[in-house]
């Protein structure tokens, strides 16, 4: 670290402390700004920007929608957010909308803006328990100390091995789970986003958390399977709701609209690779060559496209 | 695994350079030969011989900037000597500084390669050098190195399906590309279905590490006689992929033998007519 960014964090730690010694006693934890979108459905959007984003620059980690449903008995959590403080911040706006306690923790996927904010729910009495598709444990599991290690590198952040918290409920196919007169339906799917997507409908208001099945501004980002994901979405767009919360991007009624988008984008980056691969072209000639392409209308290409590129043909090099 | 890059993964591991640790790591984009690893490595290897760098007559390496898919980062070594029986690369390490275990592959080569060039995707997780390290059969050691940038996103070095992974184990692509000449070489492409796993990950119910599981050995003739060989792990990517070159000389097989840690055997040949052009 430069002495100039060690001098920037320690004056942002004492403005830190300062403010929580405003406040009555013990520290402040400032609650995420949330919208409800629906009686009993709040979303907190998270920025456009990738994670975990830089030391100060106000993203630090908070990148995907996270939400909350609340039930007559308790309270659903969709997603925790990239980082154990955002899922302490996510606590204190939930703590602030409602004395229901936190039964369930739901994730959507492995991915770290998703995740590491869990270990700021596993604390609770009692402990909410865990949900998450049958393949979440080995993906986490996998990948857990390079999101740990990117929290570090980036902002500094040191978790500890146990701020990973693992699915106590694995959903092979669905499951249903009552908040008290409040139904959510589950839903695990084939390898699509990751290998590991799992969506989740509030009944009561016909709400669709597609977690990262769906991006809106955000480029989509490819770490499963292309076609798969392809499949997954012509059945994403069979079911029967009124508005879908992205995991990136505003939520939306005109949704189908929004799958449309996406769909456009990624079955471009399916034909360009096959053309790609039918030229003989190699995966650094064809990840240069399509680079400037597709992308137009979507944000964040920069940090993208090229990913997704790889991804791609890496994969479709493979068909038969 | 032959016994000299055991010794070096266990260096390695016993430092405590595997997984999260990594972080630690430190190496200077401007300066190559500012890293621990690095050094330890070069002492080990090649002691106190020389070695050119950059050595742009002999060989260079292209990657990209920024490893934009941690799992999936594209390699290219290409060498510009001829390969004669009289001086040739006989070897070529490819090496990752801050990955867990640093030396990603051996490649051997025979003045029948035609070229010692290689292409193939490496993980890459942190902030890194890579290097290509061309060993002539007179000794001489000429070197190429690359500045790697950690992926900005959400990537990691594990593979995408691992369920899929294991479903095709062992299938192979195997392919020559362009027209074949007598004596020309030829640019041959080797693709080996293979999950090619670190084994640096913990089961969470058992509290015990996964076994890693990955290619170690391939071996590619023309007509029976070598033309590459190469000691390989985990650095290389889930379905591990080679471009390589060899001359033909008239009709002969092309044929590659894979062995793994399970010491699995895959074996794939393809038919080059030469002879007819």
């Amino acid at each position: 670290m430069s002495p100039h960014a060690h001098r920037l964090r320690c004056s942002l730690a004492a403005i830190a402390l300062a403010w929580a010694g405003l406040g009555s006693a013990g520290p402040v934890t400032e609650p995420l700004p949330l919208e409800e979108i629906a009686p009993g459905v709040h979303i907190h959007a998270g920025h456009h920007a990738t994670w975990p984003g830089a030391r100060g620059d106000r993203v630090e980690g908070d990148v995907a929608n996270l939400g909350f449903v609340v039930g007559e008995r308790c309270v659903a959590v969709i997603d925790t957010g990239g980082s154990p403080q955002l899922g302490e911040r996510l606590l204190a706006a939930i703590r602030r909308s409602t004395p229901q306690p936190v039964c369930y923790v739901i994730n959507t996927h492995v991915h770290p803006d998703h995740t590491l904010g869990n270990a700021a729910f596993a604390a609770l009495e009692p402990r909410p328990r865990f949900v998450g598709h049958a393949r979440l444990r080995a993906s986490l599991a996998a990948r857990a100390p390079f999101y740990r290690e990117a929290l570090e590198r980036e902002l500094g952040t040191i978790t500890r091995e146990a701020d990973i918290v693992y699915p106590d409920i694995e959903v092979e196919r669905t499951a249903e789970l009552d908040l008290g007169g409040r139904r959510l339906l589950l839903q695990a799917w084939p390898t699509a986003h990751t290998d590991n997507d799992l969506s989740v409908i509030d009944a009561a208001s016909a709400t669709l958390f597609a977690g990262d099945l769906l991006f809106i501004g955000h480029l989509p980002v490819i770490d499963g399977r292309l076609v798969g994901w392809l499949e997954v979405m012509d059945r994403l767009s069979d079911l029967d709701v009124v508005r879908v919360v992205p995991g990136h991007g505003a939520p939306t009624a005109d949704w189908r609209a929004a799958l449309d988008r996406q769909r456009h984008y990624l079955a471009g980056v399916r034909d360009g690779i096959r053309s790609a691969l039918a030229g003989k072209r190699t995966i650094a000639d064809t990840v240069e060559s399509l680079a400037e392409t597709g992308t137009e209308g979507w944000l964040l290409t920069e940090d993208f496209h090229r990913r997704n590129l790889t991804a791609a043909y890496a994969e479709l090099e493979w068909e038969d | 695994m032959n016994t000299f890059r055991s010794l070096l993964l266990a260096t390695a591991l016993a430092a405590g350079l595997a997984g999260p640790a990594l972080a630690q790591q430190k190496s200077d984009p401007d300066n190559p030969e500012a890293n621990a690893t690095w050094q330890q490595m070069r002492s080990a290897m090649f002691q106190e011989r020389t070695i050119t760098s950059p050595a742009d007559a002999v060989l260079t390496l292209e990657t990209p900037e920024r490893a934009q898919d941690a799992a999936i980062v594209p390699i290219s070594i290409r060498t510009h000597v001829e390969q004669r029986p009289d001086r040739y690369i006989e070897r070529v390490y490819l090496m990752i500084d801050n990955n867990p275990s640093p030396m990603g592959a051996t490649f051997h080569f025979t003045p029948k390669s035609g070229r010692a060039d290689i292409e193939t995707r490496v993980r890459v997780d942190a902030y890194t050098h890579v290097r290509a390290i061309a060993e002539m059969n007179t000794g001489e050691l000429f070197m190429a190195t690359r500045f790697v940038k950690a992926s900005g996103g959400c990537s990691a070095p594990p593979g995408k399906d691992m369920t899929a992974a294991m479903a095709s184990l062992g299938k192979m692509r195997f392919r020559v590309e362009g027209e074949v000449e007598p004596g020309k070489p030829a640019l041959a492409q080797l693709m080996i279905s293979h999950p090619n796993n670190s084994g640096l990950v913990m089961d969470q119910l058992t509290r015990m590490y996964t076994p890693a599981y990955f290619v170690r050995r391939i071996q590619v003739s023309y007509a029976g006689e070598p033309v590459l060989s190469a000691d390989v792990d985990f650095s290389i990517s889930e379905n591990p992929n080679f471009r390589f070159y060899f001359v033909p000389s008239g009709d002969g097989e092309l044929k590659a033998e894979v062995i793994d840690t399970n010491d699995l055997r895959f074996e794939t040949v393809v038919k080059v007519d030469a002879a007819g052009t």
